[in-house]
């Protein structure tokens, strides 16, 4: 069970490692100090806030906006909470710990996989690389700086669509009702994003759920 | 150049409202006994983020449009996937495509 769990893992991590490194080198490029990035990682660990957050830092925004878009950025990491609460185990120390791994990613992972079991180990197999890749990546980025380069030169950015693609796709050619929210969902999205600050396009995909039918009902 | 303290403020402000966050989903766990239809709400909600992210994160950076290249290898992956590719396989594909339409001039 674990030997694919890991297989298919790996290029997540991968990724994401490459990613953190770009995040690292950028924001000590930009001039802040070597902690700035590696602390972030390690305690607040979702990509996409820390570089909202770490350029407004870099441009100015004061702190307030920073820590307000971040923030926002982050409130869907409740709803996916509650979407991976029963694999997170039993006790205590796992859902505490369980809670700071919730991604994007992982929890995208964890939902492919098709019975508790294997989702239980998905979670916790590629939250922890992910993590450690993630804090490796930047660690390494800030050391590095801008010796780097642009990593869009390696196409890393349609890497990350590309894995939530795959990982959506079965439950989106199962179930039609789940399909017609998500697709208005993301036709909403889309359509807000020029007017909308970062991260609140996301959330109001959430009002595709309208057309989510009732299970066995007229879908 | 944003003070230390403050900085130090952003980062602290920014992981505990995170932390937060990520903590409803294990605290309410076993705690409230969800109605199916809401339970399957949030299943349904879940993949509907993750379009939503998808979808923007494919075509759109800043507020305004991505270029062609990374939708292009988003499209290149997803067709993979359609067709039953394995998972690395989707994922190289859509990044090489991406730096392939890169070099060769596509934005």
């Amino acid at each position: 069970m674990m030997a694919p769990l890991v297989r298919d893992s790996a290029l997540v991590w991968l990724a994401s490692g490459v990613v953190g490194v770009s995040f690292g080198a950028i924001a000590v490029a930009g001039g802040l100090p070597l902690w700035v990035p590696v602390a972030m990682s390690l305690v607040v660990y979702a990509g996409s806030a820390q570089f909202s957050a770490v350029g407004l830092l870099l441009a100015g925004g004061g702190p307030l906006a920073a820590a307000a878009t971040g923030l926002i950025l982050n409130t869907r990491t409740a709803a996916f909470s509650l979407a991976v609460a029963d694999v997170l185990g039993p006790g205590r120390l796992a859902r505490l710990a369980g809670a700071h791994l919730v991604t994007d990613e992982t929890v995208a992972f964890t939902l492919a996989q098709p019975d508790p079991a294997r989702r239980r180990a998905a979670f916790w197999v590629n939250g922890l690389g992910l993590f450690a890749a993630w804090n490796t990546g930047v660690l390494a980025g800030a050391l590095a700086g801008t010796a780097l380069g642009d990593t869009a030169t390696y196409g890393l950015d349609a890497a990350f669509p590309a894995v939530l693609v795959a990982l959506v796709l079965p439950a989106l050619r199962t179930d039609r009702s789940v399909r017609r929210s998500a697709l208005l969902g993301a036709a909403l999205a889309l359509a807000v994003t020029p007017a909308v600050p970062a991260g609140v396009p996301v959330l109001l995909a959430l009002a595709g759920l309208v057309v989510h039918g009732r299970k066995g009902g007229a879908a | 150049m944003t003070s230390t303290t403050a900085t130090v403020a952003v980062i602290l402000v920014l992981a505990a409202g995170t932390y937060a966050f990520r903590l409803v989903g294990p605290a309410l766990h076993g705690r409230v006994a969800l109605p199916a239809r809401v339970q399957e709400l949030l299943a349904a909600g879940a993949v509907v983020l993750l379009v939503a992210l998808l979808a923007t994160g494919a075509l759109t950076e800043g507020g305004g449009f991505a270029g062609w290249a990374r939708p292009a290898g988003v499209l290149v992956g997803g067709v993979l996937a359609w067709r039953g590719a394995p998972f690395p396989v989707v994922v190289l594909a859509a990044a090489g495509s991406a730096a392939l339409l890169r070099a060769m001039g596509v934005a």
